[in-house]
């Protein structure tokens, strides 16, 4: 881990976790003396609004949202207005400390026992390793999670890092606890270390990488990839996290640059269609997408151009298609579109060609509206004729499935369209002209 | 109050009087006034146990959410925190005791937890200055909460990752500790059977825990003859596929929350005449969904196909019911008519509520990508072309669909070949990454940590003998009136359920292979019960088993128990608990990676 000390220092200390002690030292006196000074502390810190931003719950099963209605409250505030002053009975309640026991005599077992039933035992009498370990054994053997924490705590406080995982290496029950309370509590550090004491170099690239999701600043969460990049990954996920860092990067700079061209209000595209969110952090094929939108006609050579994200990340064929399409109908750009699926061979023909398929190409088109005449030439494109005919029919290419039931010779099928058209349509009269031919030899 | 608890063959009532009774005790404990701070999470669960009224008898004055900073105000005795033991929980409750106006009349602080008391959040509010302030500090046991007549969760969301991924056993204690409740109410369960690494571990937990009570003979006579414990891990299949049942198809597209589902209003807006469109209501319209309704009762369980047919019948039934006023001549004809109208009028409105309900349905399972989808996870159940890169699949991650929708598709051809071969499996990962975000590399190794999605290892797919075995795929299902459990799912029949129908009859010993390809040990323990306790069942009475999913069960599944326990010549009927009511999406879900 390269990380720079004082990123560790900001990290530690911006985190909501705090590191866990287990002080048995203080009695509950000593406490609720701590208790009265924080408070005491406080008071003059905390000003005096009123803000009653608390919820209310309404006794239907869920708590009433911030947007509640009047009415939610109708039980609460019946139950207010009914309620007449009472006088109280003397409190009742069980003294505090209920739960303390001060012998200090229990054995291992005895105290494990007392903790499950939620009594609090002092722990600090244990001080052999071996007292300690059947201490543990006992939890274990209980399987109560809550008593093995806290024995675990304990065992945490009063030992040695190396003594504490070689006997917990042992101890897969215990040990798995042990993982899961520091993933809860939040002890990173902790627990790196113990996934590098055990070898299990995945696990502790992955809970490391994990971290990242908690930085917000992206540079900072850049430099935290880039500490990930090397880690012992399997080779696949190697190569996904190297991307990751990488294109955080790029975004950093695409971002900055954009805003700086936004704000600066002279390029055409960003007046026309303001962004909408910022590119960070965004998956991969949404970056293709913006780049597609804003940056499509730029050089290979700009970070932002969407052929070089194509080779950095050697996208697919079918997915940079796809993407590309997606944006430039967005765009309808229906130039670019045409370029797309236009392909020269050497003596200067063109030929149309779609590694998607031209199916789905008409799709696209359709879901960002494109004009009747563009999804027809597409349409034509299909090959198979069945999807040809579903697809004309679904989007309304009238010529496309006139002219297909022609070249079936389907006068039955043609026929059955002639009552789909508008009537008097130029729809229509086409179909008239076909049906009256003589030159066609209709099948049916 | 809850009538519905005690029509089925166990009076659940028992168990939800018995925590009632628990609750009050406590309250009563914090004399005087007292506001309840609630813990989001929990107000649904105890919403079926008790209602605002029983809180209001015991001097509950106010509720609200637990939320950061101050309380707000409230002319009580007693403030009472109602929480799960978790540490972020413990934070606001901290601040919340530190901001309180020492200036104001003192109020006492009391934390009820819930299900168990932890050590780690007493020491968490003992770090940070408050564990004194509170006087009770207690546990409440609600493990199982009754849902229904014959159903029990503990609606604990976490369970099937910390049982699977993280081998946490708190849950599982919680469940024993739930089984042993039950026994304390209905008697020792003289059976165990089991099937599972947990389920293992359960056994021996409540084993270990009957040896500790053996000062207190169990004297009741016991209700359940047979307890199966079943592992979620040993069935991963059947919460991907899609349910096919009206309730789960209920759950599928809007989620039921402890029996309740919220729907878009449009449907439910009253048909007057002359009413604007602006007219129509906003909000969520929020049913409650349980057997206390009769006609749910009648329909929940049914393949949705089958539904529409009971719908139009009950119209009939109901429309030809109020015509009878016409022949309604003499005063005690109409007396008897409008004595019957409220029942009516119920009825009408509950039909006319799941008319609506189902045609929201039908809208879902009409359309073309629905019918897609299904197409493919049947293929993949029927063992067609479970090892290649699927189109479908393909073209939902091209169109960005749910990433949770996709991730269940996967897994599911995952677990119908026994695992993706690895260029496959690289595949995908690439296209979810790509298009999804680099970081659900965590999510997808979640997955494969839980064994819902990963790489074929020796190359052998052992699906089909499963699927053949089990006879897990029916070719003729008859949904209108089935045959077998397979209607749930329309041709599937759940792997969890054919476990249990075939421990029922003949017994595992039929199916020892196959058992042993699924994971984890199978079992089977006994608990002696003293010979006046012994049952001696009457000729042609059933058994009354009681099976735990541990990790989560579907409603579909739940449909096909039913389907069970009402064949004339079954033999056996269920009764389920489980540690969450979920679905795939759900259960998809609680396995993503999110920041802490």
């Amino acid at each position: 881990m390269n990380r720079t000390k004082g990123d560790e220092e900001e990290y530690w200390n911006s985190s909501k976790f705090k590191a866990f002690t287990f002080d048995d030292e203080d009695d509950e006196l000593s406490q609720l003396k701590e208790s009265k000074r924080a408070v005491n502390s406080l008071r003059d810190f905390v000003d005096d609004d009123d803000d009653d931003d608390l919820e209310r719950v309404s006794w239907s099963g869920e708590p009433v949202g911030r947007r509640t209605r009047p009415g939610s409250f109708q039980s609460l505030s019946d139950a207010l207005s009914d309620t007449p002053a009472k006088s109280y009975a003397p409190e009742l309640g069980r003294p505090k400390g209920e739960y303390r026991d001060y012998s200090n005599d229990w054995s291992p077992s005895d105290t494990v026992r007392r903790l499950r039933k939620g009594k609090v035992c002092s722990l600090e009498r244990f001080r052999s390793l071996q007292d300690k370990l059947q201490l543990l054994e006992e939890a274990v053997s209980m399987h109560d999670g809550n008593v093995i924490t806290a024995v675990l705590i304990f065992l945490k406080k009063t030992l040695s890092k190396e003594i504490l995982f070689r006997e917990l290496e042992v101890r897969q029950v215990a040990l798995r606890h042990l993982i899961h309370f520091l993933k809860e509590i939040g002890d990173q550090k902790l627990l790196l270390d113990l996934f590098r004491f055990l070898d299990r170099t995945e696990e502790l690239a992955l809970s490391h990488y994990r971290e990242h999701l908690n930085i917000q600043d992206p540079d900072k969460r850049k430099e935290f990839l880039k500490t990930c990049i090397g880690l012992p990954f399997s080779a696949e996920d190697s190569a996904h996290i190297q991307d990751h860092y990488t294109l955080l990067e790029r975004q950093i700079i695409i971002e900055a640059n954009d805003r700086h061209l936004e704000s600066a209000g002279q390029t055409e595209i960003f007046r026309k269609h303001p962004r909408k969110a910022s590119i960070l952090n965004m998956p991969l094929v949404t970056t293709l997408f913006y780049s597609c939108f804003y940056h499509y006609t730029e050089a290979e050579g700009t970070f932002s151009s969407p052929v070089n994200l194509k080779k950095t990340f050697k996208i697919p064929d079918k997915q940079y298609v796809l993407t590309a399409l997606a944006a430039r109908a967005k765009l309808r750009a229906w130039h670019d579109v045409d370029a797309l699926f236009t392909t020269k061979n050497w003596l200067g023909y063109t030929k149309k060609r779609a590694p998607i398929g031209f199916h789905r190409v008409v799709e696209i088109l359709h879901k960002n509206s494109a004009p009747v005449q563009i999804l027809q030439e597409y349409v034509n494109l299909v090959e198979d004729v069945d999807t040809k005919l579903n697809l004309a029919t679904k989007f309304k290419c009238h010529d496309v499935v006139i002219d297909t039931y022609r070249d079936l010779k389907d006068r039955q099928q043609l026929l059955a369209y002639r009552s789909k058209v508008d009537k008097g349509s130029a729809e229509e009269e086409k179909i008239d002209a076909i049906l009256n031919s003589s030159q066609i030899r209709w099948k049916n | 109050m809850a009538a519905h608890l005690s029509y089925g063959r166990v009076n659940l009532n028992v168990l939800r009087e018995a925590v009632r009774r628990e609750l009050r005790e406590f309250l009563d404990k914090c004399a005087g006034s007292k506001a309840i701070v609630w813990d989001e999470y929990l107000t649904g669960p105890f919403g079926l146990i008790a209602q605002y009224s029983l809180l209001k008898e015991h001097e509950v004055e106010k509720m609200f959410t637990l939320k950061g900073s101050r309380l707000p105000a409230a002319d009580v005795k007693n403030i009472i925190f109602f929480v799960r033991p978790r540490l972020e929980l413990m934070d606001i409750i901290a601040e919340n005791v530190l901001s309180e106006d020492r200036r104001g009349p003192a109020r006492d602080f009391h934390i009820l937890f819930v299900p168990r008391r932890s050590l780690l959040c007493e020491q968490r509010l003992k770090d940070l200055g408050v564990l004194g302030s509170f006087i009770h500090r207690e546990e409440y046991s609600l493990d199982l909460i009754p849902f229904d007549g014959d159903l029990l969760s503990m609606e604990s969301e976490g369970a099937f990752k910390e049982c699977y991924l993280e081998s946490d056993q708190t849950s599982l204690y919680h469940a024993a500790k739930g089984l042993m409740t039950l026994q304390a109410l209905y008697g020792t369960i003289p059976q165990i059977f089991g099937k599972g690494e947990c389920a293992r571990q359960v056994a021996n937990m409540m084993i270990r825990m009957k040896r500790e009570f053996t000062g207190s003979q169990n004297s009741i006579f016991p209700v359940f003859d047979n307890l199966l414990l079943l592992d979620r891990n040993v069935d991963l299949l059947t919460p991907l596929a899609t349910q096919l049942t009206y309730e789960g198809l209920i759950d599928e597209i809007y989620g039921i929350q402890n029996s309740y589902v919220k729907l878009p209003p449009e449907k439910f807006a009253p048909k007057k005449q002359g009413d604007g469109a602006k007219d129509l209501p906003t909000e969520a319209k929020k049913l409650q969904l349980n057997s206390a309704e009769e006609l749910y009762a009648e329909i929940r369980d049914k393949n949705f196909n089958a539904v529409g047919s009971v719908l139009s019948k009950k119209a009939k039934v109901i429309s030809a019911a109020f015509e009878e006023r016409h022949n309604a001549k003499t005063v005690g004809e109409i007396k008897q008519f409008v004595s019957q109208l409220p029942h009516m009028q119920a009825a009408r409105g509950s039909l006319a509520n799941h008319t609506s309900i189902a045609e929201l349905i039908k809208d879902v399972t009409t359309s073309e990508d629905f019918f897609d989808k299904l197409t493919v996870e049947q293929e993949f159940m029927s063992g067609i072309d479970t090892d290649k890169v699927n189109s479908y699949i393909e073209d939902c991650i091209a169109q960005k669909h749910p990433l949770i929708k996709v991730l269940r598709l996967v897994c599911l051809q995952s677990v119908c070949n026994s695992g993706l071969r690895q260029k496959v499996l690289d595949y995908y990962k690439r296209e979810i990454l790509q298009t999804y975000g680099y970081e659900h590399i965590l999510t997808l190794h979640n997955l494969e940590k839980a064994g819902l999605l990963k790489p074929q290892t020796g190359g052998r797919n052992n699906y089909p003998t499963i699927r053949k075995t089990l006879r897990l795929w029916m070719d003729d299902v008859n949904e209108q009136n089935p045959t077998d459990i397979s209607y749930v799912y329309s041709g599937y029949a759940p792997l969890s359920v054919r476990l249990a129908q075939l421990l029922s009859r003949p017994g595992w010993r039929s199916i020892e292979e196959v058992l042993r390809i699924l994971p984890g040990p199978h079992f089977e323990e006994r608990q002696p019960l003293p010979t006046g306790l012994q049952k001696k069942r009457q000729p042609g009475e059933n058994r009354v088993t009681l099976i735990f999913f541990l990790g989560g069960v579907t409603f579909a599944e739940i449909a096909a128990l039913r389907f069970l326990s009402q064949l004339e010549d079954g033999g056996t009927e269920y009764v389920i608990a489980t540690t969450k009511l979920m679905n795939g999406a759900s259960w998809i879900e609680s396995l993503m990676e999110k920041p802490f």
